[in-house]
């Protein structure tokens, strides 16, 4: 539940974006566990579509035509915005910021948004569900609800790009460039969060459909910085980033003739590990590269 | 002849004609995040960031800005380069002049669709997002296996997205 500035307590619609229900249910069904746990209500809005990310570079008016398109169906359903993918929560973050800050613009969204019988007046927040585990939820809950700690486990977070930035569209509501929400969330686990060269280096993701082997070294640099470090998994909060470093690690072991065998969990994962959740219960038999040290060293299998 | 304090044009006339294209440098600057560029001093904080400029020199969005300002539209609009920006914004974060990198690689692409030229990659998606509202299709049996894991269903098309991407004419800039 959010505080929409009135005192009022609003849902959270669950914005899923095109990747995950796709690609990556697990984050999904993890998601959807640790969230109901926790006392997270989620509604689903059957009409939301593309976020508009894909459709920025070609014509960044339609992309925001169809952010503002889905932040109206929000607004219609009475609810706030909890995404987990980092391109949809920045393409919806961007639209509404620039919404509220230009009426002119607002009032011709809206002459477009009437051809399909919505209209936007303002004021739905958008967040990614890690911030709100993280702002909302906060240390005290998801201490007492942490019954297997993950000591001894040591984890790689990666904060997806536009999880904060542009980070005056997302009221910069933590350093963009000494992030913690992640490290912090993964100590409450009892984990402890690794610190290591290129932590906040983009995964590459962006350019994969333009040049793939550019984009495989980008993300190949992050593969091999925690596994010298001795990671036993990345954690991640983005369907695009574990399509990265997950889906396509094979390939990036191929093309570069190295070896790695990173497990990567999305945070959500971990944090129900740590819950008490059961691995298959957390879609963990999705993950493309199994995490059998890190559930040997929590006690499972 | 013209009397000593008459203003001197800033560019160089005596570039090989149709080489440089003063107004493109405007055009830029009158678009989504373009203003600030008229600060850059040229330091080169957003290269020494980029994840791309890192691994690939044909990117190097110091150069990209120079080339804007003098005026470079068909060197600009025509390369490889505009379409490998990772949009990972860290040059615009770091830019201690405020310029918005990362949306005017945006404004450049979308002036570069405007001129007829899209990128394949982005161009695929968007008919995709045409026929269906997203970029992946739900088929009946993710339906199936999205009930089994008692998730819920989702629609298969969003016969709204049409409708926007025609009023928006985005049909015709897809080519």
């Amino acid at each position: 539940m959010s505080d929409s500035g009135n005192g009022n307590k609003r849902p959270y619609a669950l914005y899923l974006g095109c990747t995950i229900p796709a690609r990556v249910q697990h984050y999904e069904i993890a998601s959807r566990k640790v969230a109901k746990a926790l006392g997270i209500e989620f509604t689903d809005i059957n009409d939301f579509a593309c976020c508009g990310y894909p459709i920025a570079s070609l014509d960044a008016r339609t992309a925001r035509l169809l952010a503002a398109r889905n932040l109206a169906l929000a607004e219609k359903a009475g609810c706030d915005i909890c995404a987990l993918c980092t391109a949809c929560t920045g393409s919806l973050t961007e639209a509404a910021h620039e919404l509220s800050q230009n009426p002119d613009l607002l009032e011709s969204t809206n002459k477009d948004l009437a051809a399909v019988g919505l209209r936007y007046t303002g004021g739905v927040k958008v967040r990614h569900f890690v911030r709100i585990l993280w702002e909302e939820v906060g240390r005290q809950k998801i201490e007492a609800a942490v019954v297997r700690r993950l000591d001894g486990v040591v984890l790689a977070p990666h904060y997806g790009c536009h999880y904060l930035k542009p980070s005056e569209a997302h009221g910069e509501f933590e350093d963009c460039e000494a992030p913690h929400s992640l490290d912090d969330l993964i100590g409450w686990m009892g984990a402890r969060p690794l610190d290591y060269p290129g932590k906040l280096k983009c995964c590459g993701g962006g350019v994969l459909a333009v040049d793939e082997k550019l984009a495989l070294a980008i993300s190949r640099g992050k593969l091999r910085a925690i596994t010298q470090r001795g990671a036993d998994a990345i954690a991640l909060i983005c369907p695009f980033c574990n399509i990265m470093y997950d889906t396509n690690q094979k390939k990036i072991e191929t093309i570069f003739g190295a070896s790695y065998q990173m497990p990567v969990l999305f945070l959500p994962q971990a944090l129900g590990l740590a819950m008490g959740f059961e691995p298959r219960d957390l879609g963990v038999q999705m993950n493309r590269v199994p995490p059998r040290g890190l559930l040997d060293k929590i006690g499972l299998k | 002849m013209a009397p000593p304090d008459t203003p001197q044009p800033v560019l160089d006339d005596t570039a090989p004609a149709g080489a440089i294209d003063r107004r493109f440098a405007l055009d830029v600057v009158s678009r989504a995040g373009g203003r600030q560029m008229l600060r850059c001093f040229a330091c080169g904080t957003c290269t020494a960031g980029c994840p791309v400029a890192e691994i690939d020199e044909r990117y190097n969005p110091r150069r990209i800005i120079r080339m804007v300002l003098t005026g470079l539209k068909d060197e600009v609009l025509q390369s490889e380069f505009i379409w490998l920006c990772a949009g990972c914004y860290t040059c615009q974060e770091r830019c201690p002049q405020g310029v918005h990198v990362a949306e005017v690689m945006r404004t450049l692409r979308n002036m570069a669709v405007e001129e007829g030229i899209v990128h394949p990659a982005f161009k695929a998606q968007a008919e995709l997002i045409r026929g269906m509202g997203r970029i992946y299709e739900i088929e009946d049996f993710d339906n199936k296996k999205r009930v089994r894991a008692g998730l819920p269903e989702l629609r298969k098309t969003v016969e709204d997205i049409k409708t926007l991407f025609e009023r928006q004419k985005v049909n015709e800039r897809l080519g």
